[in-house]
């Protein structure tokens, strides 16, 4: 039983003190900040990723997971109550559940998320597990071409997923391409679009980039809008759901788990997708369609386990290949890299103790989310009901703390301050800036590939097509392109985005 | 010609203005190569002329099917943020922390709807406290509390 001696590894890791203690301020600062209105895990992760620079690689990634978790949590918590979706996996969840709380059901469907989340957490885990040693001993078979084919395939996938013009996102993607090439060129060690600022010799800092275009783009765009925010609940009681509410809710739970852990693998699927997905069965398959909308709780569980569970499996190619399937594993990458840890198929075998580590603590992560959350829900609500004048210049404070101690200097919060800018303009000109992001993580791994695979096959382009593993990834790619530029796709593509409001 | 979309005009102008000064610069100034031996300038300079290809083909689109405005720009909360993150950097440095944390939560505070005095200063002390115990006992970031001449 290797899965099991490997998972036992895993715990060994993860069920120690320290590793349990960052797993737990992981888990805690995540709901914290996640709980916050219009935040989401991207901005969550991004604030919080310098606190874990001075840890070890991996008590730092158990951090960051347990920060995914919770902020993920958050968000689900402060749709249920306050109607504002922190991102767009959430936003299904805000349909039923916020018509549950206007009952005076919240706390119901609070624990219903919860437990559908920790129930969809475990099955992923245990996915995670069996699937991800066999797909990285294909992928340690990769070479430069397989690898550079799969990275169009995911980016493509990627932008296809993605909500929004099609045009515009894949222009986002090589836009953050060749934002990723600034900085020292490997092969011939030139210099590249630096102007002669040594600070961008080193490329431009990633932390600072998505802190500016997720976190400091959507403050600006908060404090634009007028008005101030309604916080339903007062009071969250009764949290328990009853027999009639888990009577209606496990079959949800069970399939939306299926939904997520499938459509979690695919590049630019993750949590968004599987949520959408698993509403829509839902609806469907429900004996009373009219009630979603009305405070459904299957229309809360079904969702709540289906963005879990597909949150935690989009970690199995970010493990496995080293590519990234959406803009929060491509922010799990860029903290690897940071530690100094090259993401690939080889981490599993140089550095099992984080790989299985890190699996282990997720199922860890979900037990305390349960385990804490419910309890505590108290407090998130009160943090709920903290006004935006407070907030924003804490959360501010926060960023510009962790820019300025990304390398000790104010450049970092420079780069941050313009970044927010183009991620303000970005939002007025509807160009989504998560294909961005991913873009930007793959630019030098994508150019190193492409050299790589051009130098083995002497400057013959074909190879691409020639050899069988890449000639799948390419032909994938340009069928799901060819697919989503017919209209009568385009279409339907449309409306299905057009749901989410 | 009219502009039936501003929203991808716009957005097209800016991809093909962002492709041209990567691949121009690139194709200038760095080595371009073969394909079997590519230079630092291979890679931007296609891609910079991918992007501006289709920055062009978006803007050409614009100007045949119709979309919705640009919803305005709100100067105030914009400038106001962005200007509180980089006085906090530049301050940092010479002024110290509490200098840095105090300019950031004022300018950015003055960005909101309501502004009041005595709120912010409250919020201005409690995030300078806030960042020494956390982040500079806690964590132990090298940040100055005070100006470098104080010290």
């Amino acid at each position: 039983m290797d899965i099991l001696h490997n998972l036992l590894l895993g715990f060994e890791v993860a069920v120690s003190p320290i590793n349990l203690l960052y797993c737990l301020i992981g888990v805690l600062l995540g709901t914290l900040i996640g709980v916050l209105p219009g935040v989401g895990p991207l901005a969550t992760i991004a604030m919080l990723l310098p606190v874990t620079f001075s840890l070890n690689p991996v008590a730092a990634l158990i951090m960051l997971a347990g920060i995914y978790y919770g902020a993920q949590y958050g968000g689900s918590t402060t749709s249920i109550l306050v109607n504002i979706p922190g991102e767009v996996s959430s936003v299904v969840t805000c349909l039923d559940g916020y018509q549950m709380a206007r009952q005076g059901r919240a706390g119901p469907a609070l624990a219903i998320a919860a437990l559908g989340s920790f129930f969809a957490g475990c099955v992923a885990t245990l996915i995670i597990a069996t699937a991800a040693p066999p797909l990285a001993e294909v992928a340690l078979k990769f070479g430069p071409a397989e690898y550079f084919s799969l990275m169009v395939f995911g980016l493509i996938a990627a932008t296809v997923l993605a909500h929004g013009s099609l045009a515009k996102a894949i222009a986002m993607v090589i836009f953050g391409l060749l934002l990723g090439l600034v900085g020292t060129d490997v092969n011939s060690g030139v210099l590249r679009f630096t102007f002669d600022i040594p600070e961008l010799a080193d490329g431009i800092g990633f932390v600072a980039v998505a802190m500016g275009m997720f976190g400091i783009a959507e403050i600006i765009g908060n404090l634009e809008q007028k008005g101030a925010r309604e916080v339903f609940v007062n009071k969250v009681t009764h949290l328990y759901p009853s027999r009639n509410d888990l009577k209606r809710s496990w079959k949800a739970v069970l399939r939306g788990t299926g939904i997520g852990s499938a459509l979690g693998i695919l590049p630019g699927g993750g949590a968004m997708l599987s949520s959408f997905a698993s509403y829509m069965i839902e609806k469907k398959s429900s004996k009373h369609p009219e009630e979603f909308g009305k405070g459904a709780i299957e229309g809360v569980a079904g969702p709540e386990s289906a963005n879990n569970a597909g949150a935690q499996t989009s970690f199995i190619p970010m493990l496995t290949l080293g590519i990234p399937s959406n803009p929060v594993m491509a922010l799990m990458i860029g903290a690897l890299m940071i530690q100094g840890i090259a993401p690939g198929p080889q981490i599993m075998t140089e550095k099992p103790d984080l790989f299985w580590g890190l699996i282990a603590s997720m199922w860890v992560g979900n037990l305390m989310l349960v385990v804490l959350n419910l309890p505590l829900v108290g407090i998130w609500v009160k943090v709920l009901r903290v006004p935006y004048r407070f907030l924003f210049p804490t959360i501010l404070v926060f960023m510009c703390i962790g820019a300025y101690s990304l390398s000790n200097n104010a450049f970092d919060c420079l780069t941050m301050a313009l970044f927010g800018l183009l991620g303000y303009v970005c939002v007025k000109l509807e160009c989504e800036p998560a294909p961005m992001i991913l873009g930007f993580i793959l630019g030098p791994l994508m150019e190193e590939n492409l050299r790589r695979a051009m130098l083995l096959s002497r400057g013959d382009a074909t190879v691409f097509f020639t050899k069988p593993i890449s000639a799948g990834f390419m032909i994938a790619a340009i069928a799901l392109l060819v697919t989503i530029a017919l209209p009568n796709i385009r279409k339907k593509r449309a409306q299905a985005f057009a749901e989410d409001g | 010609m009219r502009i039936k979309s501003p929203k991808d005009f716009w957005a097209g102008l800016m991809f093909i203005g962002f492709g041209l000064f990567f691949a121009v610069w690139a194709a200038t100034f760095y080595r371009l190569g073969t394909s079997l031996r590519m230079g630092p300038a291979y890679f931007p300079t296609v891609l910079g002329a991918l992007l501006a290809a289709i920055g062009l083909a978006i803007l050409l689109g614009s100007l045949a099917v119709k979309g919705e405005k640009i919803a305005s720009f709100h100067f105030r909360p914009l400038l106001l943020v962005l200007g509180g993150c980089v006085a906090y950097g530049y301050l940092m440095g010479p002024a110290g922390l509490i200098a840095a944390t105090s300019a950031l939560v004022l300018i950015s505070a003055m960005g909101g709807h309501e502004f009041n005095w005595r709120e912010v200063a409250i919020l201005a002390v409690a995030m300078i406290v806030f960042s020494v115990l956390v982040f500079v006992k806690g964590l132990s970031l090298p940040f100055p509390l005070w100006p470098a001449m104080v010290q």
